[in-house]
C-alpha cells in the first residue's frame, strides 16, 4: 500500500514541515511546484545528515580514530585541531563532509535558480517599496571590509554584497528563500526564530521596566532578526546596520511588506559607528555576526557598542557557544566544521576567545556582564522544536548561547 | 543595453575561496555530487507524480497551474516527508551499515567461517 493512502504512516513524524509553511512577505520569490520539492528534499537532506550520518561519525571517532591516534602518538589529543585532521582520514568523516559540502552548494544552486530566473520582477518590487524612502540609507563609497570580500560566506556566490546588476536584490532574496532548508525550518515562517527569543528573552529578564527607545542592531543582514525585535517593541525606533546593499534593500522591503515601519536600514561599517551620537542607544543587538567579523574588528565592535550605549542600556551578542575547557575537543572540532568547509573562516577564531575578557577590555565592568542561552521560538505546531529535536547539528542548531553587558548608570 | 543575467550558469557559480575536498579521490567526489544532483531531482519527481495523484484524488484538473498551486493538508505533508525520510534512508543503505559494523567490531569473514566449517579436527 502506498504511503499516501496509508492514514498511519504519518504519525509521530518528526522533521521539516512542507515548505509551504514558509512566510510569504510581499517581496518573497515566487516559486514552481519542482521548486518548492528542491528545498523539502535539501530540508530533509540535511536532516539526514544531522541525525544519522553525523551520528556515525562520533561513534567513528570513539572506535576508530581516537584509539588509532592514542596508540600512534601514546598521548591524547591536545586540541580541537589534532581531532579534525585526525578525522580527515576517517571514511566516516569523509563521506557526511562531502554530502554536507555537496547539499550546500546544491541548496545555494536552488535557491539562486529561483531567485535569479526572476531578478526583474523582484528587483523592481523592491525598488517600488523603498524608492524615495528616507528608511533606507545607502554609501555608495563605503569600501567592503575585507571580512566580507575575503571568501564567500557559507558558499553563497557573491556573498552578501554582490549585485548582479543595479538594484539587485537577488543575493538576500536566495538567503531568505533557502535558509528554511538549510536549517530544517527550525527558524520558524520568517526564520526568525532566534529575533524572537531574543525579544522574549529581554521582556523577562529585564522586565516592563525596560522600555528602549532607540534601538542598533549591528551586521543585520536581511533584517530577519531584528524585525521580531521591532515589532515587540513598536515605538521604538530601529536603527540596523549592514555593509552590504542588497541585504538593505531587501531588508527595507521586507520589512514594510510585514508592517514593521520602524526599522531603519544603514549602510556602514561596524568597524566605525561614528555617525551615531554618544549614548544614543538603549540596546544594540548582534545576531549571529561577530563570528563573520576579525580580531581587528571585534574590540572596535566592543568598544563602539558601549560608546553609543546610553547609562542603563544593554549589548546583546547572540552566538554558538563559546569553545571552553568543558567542552570536549570532539565537540569543538565538529563545531569548527563550518569555519573550514563552509566558508566560515573566523569562526574557529572567534569561538576560541574569552569574550568576557573582551568585553571587559572595552571598559564593561565584571559586574555588567550578562550570559544566557536561548533557543529558537517557532510555531511548535507547524514547525519543528529546536529545544527537543533529535540528533546534533551543532553550530548550526538553532539554540545560541547570550554575551553581553549593562551599561553601569 | 545591459546583459541579461543567465540563470542557468549563475545558479551553479563557484563560491569564492578555495573548495575543500573529503573523498581519497577527487573524481569519486564528483561522481558523488553529481549523484546526490540527481537523487534530488528523482525525488523532485516522485513529489510532483504524488501531487498529481493527490490532485485526481481531489478530483480536480490536473493542470501545470493546478501543480504549482497544490497545498498538502498537514496530514499529506507529514506522509510526503516520511517517504522523504525513507527514500534517503535507501539512498544511504551503505553508510548506515557503516555505522553498524563499526557497533559490531571485529566480524569474521565468510572465508574464515567456510574454512571454520570444513575443519574436522
Amino acid at each position: 500500500m502506498a504511503v499516501s493512502q496509508d492514514a498511519g504512516a504519518t504519525e509521530g513524524y518528526s522533521g521539516p514541515p512542507d515548505y509551504r509553511v514558509v512566510g510569504r512577505h510581499g517581496v518573497y520569490p515566487e516559486t514552481t511546484h519542482d521548486e518548492i520539492a528542491r528545498f523539502n528534499f535539501l530540508a530533509q537532506m540535511n536532516r539526514h545528515l544531522s541525525t544519522h550520518l553525523m551520528l556515525g561519525v562520533g561513534e567513528a571517532f570513539a572506535a576508530r580514530v581516537e584509539p588509532a591516534f592514542t596508540a600512534k602518538n601514546k598521548r591524547s589529543f591536545k586540541d580541537r585541531h589534532e581531532v579534525r585532521k585526525a578525522l580527515t582520514g576517517d571514511p566516516a568523516f569523509q563521506w557526511w563532509s562531502a554530502l554536507r559540502r555537496a547539499t550546500m552548494e546544491t541548496r545555494q544552486q536552488a535557491g539562486r535558480w529561483v531567485t535569479i530566473r526572476q531578478a526583474d520582477a523582484l528587483n523592481a518590487k523592491v525598488a517600488k517599496l523603498t524608492k524615495g524612502d528616507k528608511r533606507l540609507k545607502l554609501d555608495p563609497k563605503l569600501k567592503l571590509p575585507r571580512g566580507v570580500s575575503a571568501i564567500d560566506h557559507h558558499c553563497m556566490p557573491g556573498s552578501y554584497h554582490t549585485e548582479l546588476s543595479p538594484g539587485d536584490v537577488t543575493g538576500p532574496a536566495n538567503y531568505d528563500a533557502g535558509i528554511f532548508a538549510t536549517t530544517g525550518g527550525m527558524l520558524g515562517r520568517f526564520n526568525d526564530g532566534g529575533g524572537v527569543a531574543v525579544a522574549e528573552w529581554v521582556r523577562r529578564v529585564l522586565g516592563a521596566d525596560f522600555k528602549p527607545k532607540r534601538i542598533l542592531d549591528i551586521g543585520c543582514g536581511l533584517g530577519h532578526n531584528v524585525l521580531p525585535i521591532a515589532a515587540a517593541f513598536p515605538d521604538a525606533e530601529v536603527i540596523a546596520v549592514d555593509v552590504a546593499a542588497p541585504m538593505l534593500r531587501y531588508g527595507l522591503a521586507r520589512a514594510k511588506s510585514m508592517g514593521i515601519e520602524n526599522v531603519t536600514f544603514v549602510q556602514a561599517d561596524v568597524a566605525d559607528l561614528s555617525a551615531f551620537e554618544d549614548e544614543s542607544f538603549d540596546w544594540v543587538q548582534s545576531t549571529m555576526f561577530l563570528h563573520e567579523t576579525s580580531y581587528k574588528t571585534m574590540p572596535k565592535i566592543f568598544a563602539e557598542t558601549r560608546r553609543l550605549l546610553r547609562p542603563g542600556g544593554i549589548v546583546l551578542h547572540v552566538e554558538q557557544p563559546q569553545y571552553t575547557a568543558a567542552m570536549p575537543l570532539f565537540e569543538q572540532a565538529m563545531r569548527d566544521w563550518d569555519a573550514f568547509y563552509n566558508n566560515e573562516p573566523f569562526w574557529t577564531k572567534m569561538h576560541e576567545i574569552d569574550l568576557d575578557a573582551w568585553m571587559k577590555a572595552a571598559g564593561f565592568g565584571d559586574n555588567q556582564l550578562i550570559h544566557d542561552g536561548v533557543s529558537a521560538v517557532v510555531d511548535k505546531s507547524v514547525f519543528p522544536d529546536a529545544a527537543d529535536e533529535k540528533g546534533e547539528d551543532y553550530g548550526r542548531k538553532a539554540a545560541w548561547h547570550v554575551v553581553g553587558a549593562k551599561k553601569v548608570a | 543595453m545591459s546583459v541579461k543575467p543567465d540563470p542557468v550558469a549563475l545558479a551553479g557559480a563557484k563560491a569564492k575561496g578555495r573548495r575543500p575536498w573529503f573523498l581519497e579521490h577527487p573524481d569519486t567526489e564528483r561522481l558523488m555530487n553529481i549523484t546526490l544532483a540527481l537523487v534530488q531531482e528523482v525525488s523532485v519527481m516522485r513529489e510532483r507524480m504524488d501531487t498529481i495523484e493527490r490532485l485526481l484524488a481531489r478530483g480536480e484538473t490536473v493542470s501545470a497551474a493546478a501543480i504549482d498551486a497544490y497545498e498538502p493538508t498537514k496530514s499529506e505533508a507529514d506522509a510526503r516527508g516520511l517517504w522523504t525520510q525513507e527514500y534517503l534512508a535507501r539512498i544511504f543503505r551503505i553508510l548506515q551499515q557503516d555505522r553498524e559494523a563499526i557497533a559490531r567490531g571485529e566480524e569474521a569473514s565468510s572465508e574464515d567461517i567456510a574454512e571454520e566449517f570444513a575443519r574436522t579436527d
